[in-house]
C-alpha cells in the first residue's frame, strides 16, 4: 500500500497572534465585551484571544460608520472608491497564503480549499465590485442609484473570509459604510483582512469589524442608525431578524439555509455526477448553505451509482486541515458536531441505511466520518432539516416530474444540481426548480459574476453580479 | 463480424452478448455513460494538487522506474543503440545497484532479437509495436505477420494499434476484429491496444475504444503510439483508469493501463500513480497492470532518487544517456 507521507502547510505563514483586537474607526481597539477564545477544531487547542464588541461599542462603530459615510465615502466620486477596492484586492491576493493557512486553523477546512478556494475567491470579489464602482449608472438599476448609508452584516463561520469579502465588496463599491460582525468561532480573518484596509489607507470609519457572539449581532442588526442589514446564517436568526427590522425602514437581505437537491438522471455522466455529487455534499466538510445534501437519482442507476459513490467517498481522506492532501476536514465546532451527530442518529432511527467511509479519524479534534443514507424517503427528518455536516441523503425517483415534485419539496429554496447529457432537459428541469442556483453537470461553483441567493426559507435577495449591487443602492 | 473469440466466451452474459454482432456492440459501446470533459479536466487537475513527499515520493519513485516501458521508436534505430537501451534498462543507474530493473524495452518488430538477446535472463520484458505502427493503415495479412514475426522473434508483448479510421467511422465490429486476430497471432504474448487518443479527440471515444479493446480481449489499453500530439493527457488517463476499474467490477478481472508519449518528469509521474492510487485503486500499483511509455522519464526519476537520498540535486552528466 501506498501512505502519502504527511505534506502539511507550516503554521507559521498563518502570523497568528497571541490576541487580536475589534477594529473601530480605522484603529485596532479593546472591545467593552468580555475576550472570546477562539479554537482550532482540529485539535481543540485555543488559537488566540480576540476582544469582543459591547453594546457601547456597536454604537461608536455605527456612529463612525456614519461619520465616514456622511463625510467621505458617500460622497466620493465611484472612480476613487474603486482605487481603495483594488488595493484591497491585491493585498489579499498577495497575502494569500497567510490567509488561507489562518482560515484552515481557525476554520478547520482543509488548505487545499482555502487555499485554492476561498481566499482566491474573495480577492476576485473585491476585483469584481471594485470595477463596478465607477459604472454604478450603467448597471441597470436606473438613473443616478444612490448609496443607502451605513450597512450592518453579519456573516457566518463556513466562509469567514470570502463572506466577508461578499459582503464588504459590494458595499463599498456602492458607495456605503459598514458594521461587519464575524462569526463567535472564525473572527481572525476578517481580522487580518481589517488590517489589510487598515493597511490599503481606508479612511477611518469605512469599515468596521466587532467580534462576537449572537449579542453583538442582535445589537447591531437593532441600532437605529442602520439603514441596511445584511445577514447569511441560519434560517432560525434569520427569521430574528427580520422580526426586529420589520417596519423600520431598514433595508434587509438575509442568505440563509438550504436542503439542495442534486438531480441525477439515468443518462448522466456518472463519473462526474459522482465527482459534483462528493464535491456538492463533503465540500468544506458539507458546511455549505447550498451543499447537495439530498440526492434524487433515477431508480434506473441507482445502484451502480451508489457503488461507484461508495468507492469514491472512501478515497476522501480525512484529517489534518493543514495537511495538503487532506480532503476533509475539521467539523467547526463541538456544538455543530454535537448536531450532526443528533441527525445522523435520527436518520438510524427512522430506518434509512446508515454507509459510513471506512477512513481513519484523528483521536482529537472535532472530526465527522462522511456519511450517505440510502432508502430515504421526503418524511424522514435527514430528508427536510438542514445537517450541515459532511452527510449525504439518498433518494430515488422515476420520472422528471417526479424529480422535479420531490426537489422542490423543501421549504429552502437555495440551489440545486442536474446532471443529463441531455441539454433540452437540463432547461426544462432548470425552468421548474425552486432555487435561486441551478447548476448543470456541476456543483458548488462560485463567482462574483454569478448572482447568488435564494427563495423562501433560504431568504431573498442577491449577492454577486449585477443583481447584487441592487442589495446597496437605493434605486 | 467474427464470432465471439476465445477471448471474451467466459464473459459474463451481458457482455458477451454485447459482441455477438456488430448491431449489439454499437448498441453497447454508445449505451456507456457519458463523460463530461469539464468535469473529468477539474477532477484530473484537483488529484494533480496531491503532495507527495519524503517517504512516499521515494517510494513512487521506485515504483515508476519499475513500471517504465523503456521505448525507442525511431527510424534511426540500431542494434547498438537497442543494446545500450537493454544495458540502461537492466541496471538503470550504474552506481546504485538497488534501483529496480524497468519492465520492458519496447523496440520496432526488427529489433527484437536483439533485444531478447541483450536482455537474457534479466526478467525484463520485450515489448514490440506491431500492426503497421504508428498509422495501423495497411491490409490485415500485413498486420498479422508483423505480429507473427515479433512474437517469434520473441517478443512476450505486443503493442497494436487500433484502426482509428475504421472506429472514427463507427465500423466498430472491424476495429474488434483486428483485435480478436491480433490478440490470436499473439498467442502467449500479452497485447497491449493502443488506441491513439489524440486521434480520437473527444473522451467519450476514449471510454468506447477502451472497453472495445477490453471486450476483444486486451490485456492493456495504452494511450499513444507517441507520433501523435496530443500523447498523453493526465484526463484521458482517469477515463481509462475508470474504464478498468468499471470492468473489474463487471468481470472481475484486471485490465492494465499504459499511458505513453509526453511523459518526461518525476512530477509528471508521481500524478499519474496518484491517479492509478485513487481512481483505479492500489492493485494498479504494479507493473502487471500499470506501464509508462517513455524514454526520458527514467533519467528524470533516477535523478529525483539521487536527490531524494543525497539531499542535493546533482546533474544530467550524473545519469546515463542511452
Amino acid at each position: 500500500m501506498w501512505e502519502y507521507a504527511p505534506a502539511p502547510e507550516s503554521r507559521d505563514i498563518a502570523n497568528l497572534k497571541p490576541s487580536y483586537r475589534m477594529f473601530l474607526d480605522g484603529e485596532f481597539v479593546e472591545g467593552g465585551g468580555e475576550p472570546l477564545k477562539t479554537v482550532n477544531p482540529a485539535t481543540e487547542e485555543v488559537l488566540a484571544e480576540v476582544s469582543t464588541a459591547s453594546k457601547s461599542d456597536v454604537d461608536k462603530a455605527v456612529k463612525a460608520a456614519r461619520r465616514a459615510y456622511d463625510r467621505v465615502w458617500g460622497r466620493m466620486p465611484g472612480a476613487e472608491r474603486a482605487k481603495y477596492i483594488f488595493r484591497i484586492a491585491r493585498m489579499v491576493a498577495e497575502r494569500s497564503r497567510e490567509l488561507a493557512v489562518l482560515e484552515s486553523l481557525d476554520n478547520g477546512k482543509p488548505i487545499k480549499e482555502s487555499r485554492d478556494v476561498d481566499v482566491p475567491t474573495a480577492s476576485a470579489h473585491f476585483f469584481y465590485h471594485a470595477g463596478w464602482a465607477d459604472k454604478l449608472d450603467y448597471a441597470g438599476l436606473g438613473p443616478d442609484p444612490r448609496p443607502l448609508g451605513v450597512a450592518g452584516q453579519v456573516i457566518p463561520w463556513n466562509f469567514p473570509l470570502l463572506m466577508a469579502a461578499w459582503k464588504l465588496a459590494p458595499a463599498l463599491a456602492c458607495g456605503n459604510t459598514v458594521v461587519l460582525k464575524p462569526a463567535e468561532t472564525t473572527p481572525l480573518t476578517a481580522l487580518v483582512l481589517a488590517d489589510i484596509i487598515q493597511q490599503a489607507d481606508l479612511p477611518p470609519g469605512v469599515v468596521n469589524i466587532l467580534p462576537g457572539a449572537g449579542d453583538v449581532g442582535a445589537e447591531l442588526v437593532g441600532h437605529p442608525d442602520i439603514d441596511k442589514v445584511a445577514f447569511t446564517g441560519s434560517t432560525e436568526v434569520g427569521k430574528l431578524i427580520q422580526c426586529s427590522v420589520a417596519g423600520t425602514g431598514k433595508k434587509l437581505t438575509l442568505e440563509l439555509g438550504g436542503k439542495a437537491a442534486n438531480v441525477v438522471f439515468d443518462d448522466a455522466p456518472l463519473d462526474q455526477a459522482v465527482e459534483g455529487i462528493v464535491n456538492g455534499i463533503f465540500f468544506n466538510q458539507g458546511h455549505v448553505c447550498c451543499a447537495g445534501s439530498r440526492l434524487l437519482v433515477q431508480e434506473s442507476v441507482a445502484d451502480e451509482l451508489l457503488d461507484k459513490l461508495h468507492t469514491r467517498i472512501a478515497t476522501l481522506r480525512v484529517g489534518d486541515p493543514l495537511d495538503k492532501n487532506t480532503d476533509v476536514g475539521a467539523i467547526n465546532s463541538r456544538e455543530q458536531l454535537t448536531k450532526i451527530a443528533e441527525l445522523v442518529s435520527s436518520g438510524e432511527a427512522e430506518g434509512a441505511e446508515k454507509w459510513v467511509s471506512p477512513c481513519p479519524l484523528p483521536d482529537k479534534g472535532f472530526f465527522f466520518a462522511p456519511t450517505v443514507f440510502a432508502g430515504v424517503s421526503q418524511a424522514m427528518r435527514i430528508a427536510r432539516e438542514e445537517i450541515f455536516g459532511p452527510v449525504l441523503s439518498v433518494l430515488t425517483f422515476r420520472t422528471p416530474d417526479e424529480a422535479v415534485a420531490k426537489a422542490n419539496n423543501t421549504p429552502y429554496g437555495l440551489s440545486a444540481g442536474i446532471w443529463t447529457d441531455k441539454g433540452s432537459r437540463i432547461l426544462w428541469m432548470a425552468d421548474r426548480l425552486r432555487a435561486g442556483v441551478v447548476w448543470a453537470n456541476t456543483f458548488n461553483r462560485f463567482d462574483p459574476t454569478a448572482p447568488f441567493g435564494g427563495y423562501q426559507e433560504s431568504g431573498f435577495g442577491r449577492e454577486g453580479g449585477r443583481q447584487g449591487l441592487e442589495a446597496y443602492l437605493d434605486v | 463480424m467474427a464470432a465471439p473469440s476465445p477471448a471474451n466466451t467466459g464473459l459474463p452474459p451481458a457482455l458477451a452478448d454485447a459482441t455477438r454482432d456488430e448491431t449489439s456492440l454499437r448498441r453497447f459501446l454508445h449505451g456507456l455513460p457519458g463523460v463530461d470533459q469539464v468535469g473529468v479536466e477539474q477532477r484530473a487537475a484537483g488529484l494533480a494538487t496531491r503532495s507527495i513527499k519524503k517517504a512516499a515520493k521515494l517510494w513512487a519513485i521506485d515504483t515508476a522506474i519499475g513500471m517504465v516501458d523503456l521505448t525507442t521508436l525511431e527510424g534511426a534505430d540500431t542494434a547498438g543503440k537497442v543494446r545500450s537501451l537493454c544495458a540502461k534498462g537492466r541496471r538503470p543507474d550504474p552506481e546504485r545497484p538497488e534501483v529496480p530493473r524497468v519492465a520492458a524495452i519496447c523496440v520496432y518488430p526488427d529489433m527484437v532479437t536483439t533485444a531478447v538477446e541483450a536482455l537474457g535472463d534479466s526478467g525484463i520484458h520485450v515489448a514490440s509495436v506491431a500492426t503497421a505502427f504508428p498509422s495501423g493503415r495497411s491490409s490485415m495479412p500485413v498486420k498479422i505477420a508483423d505480429t507473427e514475426l515479433a512474437v517469434a522473434a520473441g517478443a512476450d508483448e505486443v503493442d497494436m494499434v487500433i484502426d482509428r479510421g475504421a472506429f472514427l467511422s463507427g465500423r466498430y465490429g472491424r476495429v474488434f476484429d483486428e483485435i480478436v486476430t491480433i490478440k490470436h497471432a499473439c498467442g502467449d504474448a500479452h497485447l497491449k491496444v493502443i488506441l491513439e487518443t489524440g486521434e480520437l479527440a473527444t473522451y467519450d471515444n476514449v471510454r468506447r475504444a477502451s472497453w472495445l479493446a477490453m471486450l476483444a480481449g486486451a490485456d492493456f489499453i495504452k494511450t499513444s503510439t507517441g507520433k501523435v500530439s496530443p500523447a498523453a493527457t493526465l484526463p484521458v488517463t482517469h477515463v481509462m483508469l475508470q474504464a478498468v476499474r468499471d470492468w473489474h467490477t463487471a468481470t472481475g478481472t484486471r485490465v492494465g493501463v499504459k499511458p505513453a508519449g509526453g511523459i518526461r518528469t518525476t512530477k509528471d509521474a508521481i500524478r499519474y500513480l496518484v491517479a492509478v492510487h485513487e481512481v483505479a485503486g492500489p492493485e494498479w500499483l504494479n507493473p502487471d497492470l500499470f506501464r509508462f511509455g517513455a524514454s526520458s522519464l527514467l533519467n528524470d526519476l533516477l535523478m529525483q532518487r539521487r536527490a531524494q537520498l543525497d539531499g542535493h540535486y546533482s546533474g544530467p552528466d550524473y545519469v546515463t544517456v542511452d
